[in-house]
């Protein structure tokens, strides 16, 4: 593969770069990555993944894009009320950087289906609404030996970790989905839009690090920033052995749907 | 006796398990929030029991939904 003129002029502040180089920028562009969710998270992370020239763009959401989305679901203009999340996001990829071959999936993610949906992707992005969703990601990631970045946001807090496989999994930290009782806590807390920004945009970052394989990926660490103070901090992990799912004897050996019922908000909008 | 929590350090007078200290810390759910004591885990069901000593390094790590709502 040779980067043609407008490739060199249009990626050329990656090119400049030591570490990314024309090398680097090959790698991007080779590059099939799947984002589960194209809402606050999503957004961000699939336009600059597509700005960054990622070759192949997976899309998997099955809402319609919602007056409240506006706020922070950068992608999805006010035109879009009504559209598909997928069908907008993809639009937007493509006015962006029409090199790029979209892939949209418009429906969830489910038990049943995300063996298929992973399998020919390189890098997965959690950027869902819902702990089900989160786990479902971690356990099929862990499963099929794919590397994922986790991503969750609340209120004016942000936490993301990526998993490469042999090293700690969001399950290391959060053995199961939180209990139901906790949820009305969850459903009333609100999120400022910005925050979904600086996570998606520490997401696409590490994406792009793991297609040029430079630099320390969030690895067996879980980085966990609170915009009011604007506080950032790192928390080392260590790859739990009894792991329910990556531990040496795992006792999950299937995919599992759990309720969606926390910080579903879906029936409260 | 000197805690670090979540980076910083709190001083303490007397004993104190993780529950005391999820409580001090205003964590209102603990079900909400993976605890970890100098590296590792600890099991939900400890917390209560589970008494911390100076210069121990805890960290709360909170579920946190978010992205698409």
């Amino acid at each position: 593969m040779s980067l043609t003129d407008e490739q060199l002029e249009r990626y050329s502040r990656h090119i400049i770069l030591k570490d990314v180089g024309i090398e680097g920028q090959e790698k991007i562009l080779n590059g099939k990555v799947l984002i589960i969710g194209a809402g606050g998270l999503g957004a961000p992370i699939a336009l600059y993944l597509a700005a960054a020239g990622v070759g192949t763009i997976g899309i998997v959401d099955g809402d319609l894009v919602d007056r409240t989305n506006l706020q922070r679901q950068v992608i999805h203009f006010t035109p879009d009320i009504g559209k598909p999340k997928v069908i907008s996001a993809k639009e937007k990829i493509k006015e962006i950087n029409p090199d790029i071959k979209v892939n949209t999936y418009q429906y969830l993610a489910s038990a049943e289906n995300i063996s298929d949906l992973i399998k020919g992707y390189d890098f997965i992005i959690d950027g869902t609404d819902n702990f089900a969703a989160k786990f479902l990601i971690n356990d099929a990631c862990v499963m099929a030996g794919k590397p994922f970045s986790h991503g969750g946001i609340l209120r004016f807090d942000g936490q993301t970790l990526t998993h490469t496989p042999g090293n700690a999994c969001y399950r290391c930290v959060f053995k199961e989905p939180p209990p139901k009782d906790a949820v009305p806590t969850c459903s009333q807390a609100g999120v400022l839009g910005a925050i979904a920004g600086m996570l998606g945009t520490i997401q696409a970052a590490e994406t792009l690090k793991f297609f040029i394989g430079k630099g320390e990926l969030l690895v067996n660490r879980l980085l966990i920033f609170n915009a009011l103070d604007m506080t950032f901090r790192n928390v080392t992990l260590k790859r739990d052995l009894n792991c329910p799912v990556c531990g040496q004897k795992p006792s999950i050996t299937a995919l599992t749907d759990y309720e969606q019922a926390a910080c579903d908000l879906k029936g409260q909008r | 006796m000197k805690i670090k929590v979540n980076n910083e350090y709190q001083e303490f007078d007397g004993e104190i398990t993780v529950s005391e200290l999820l409580t001090k810390n205003n964590v209102e759910m603990p079900d909400m929030v993976s605890v970890q004591l100098n590296g590792e885990f600890v099991k939900r069901d400890n917390f209560s029991s589970t008494s911390l000593t100076d210069q121990d390094e805890i960290n709360f790590l909170y579920f946190l939904g978010g992205g698409n709502f």
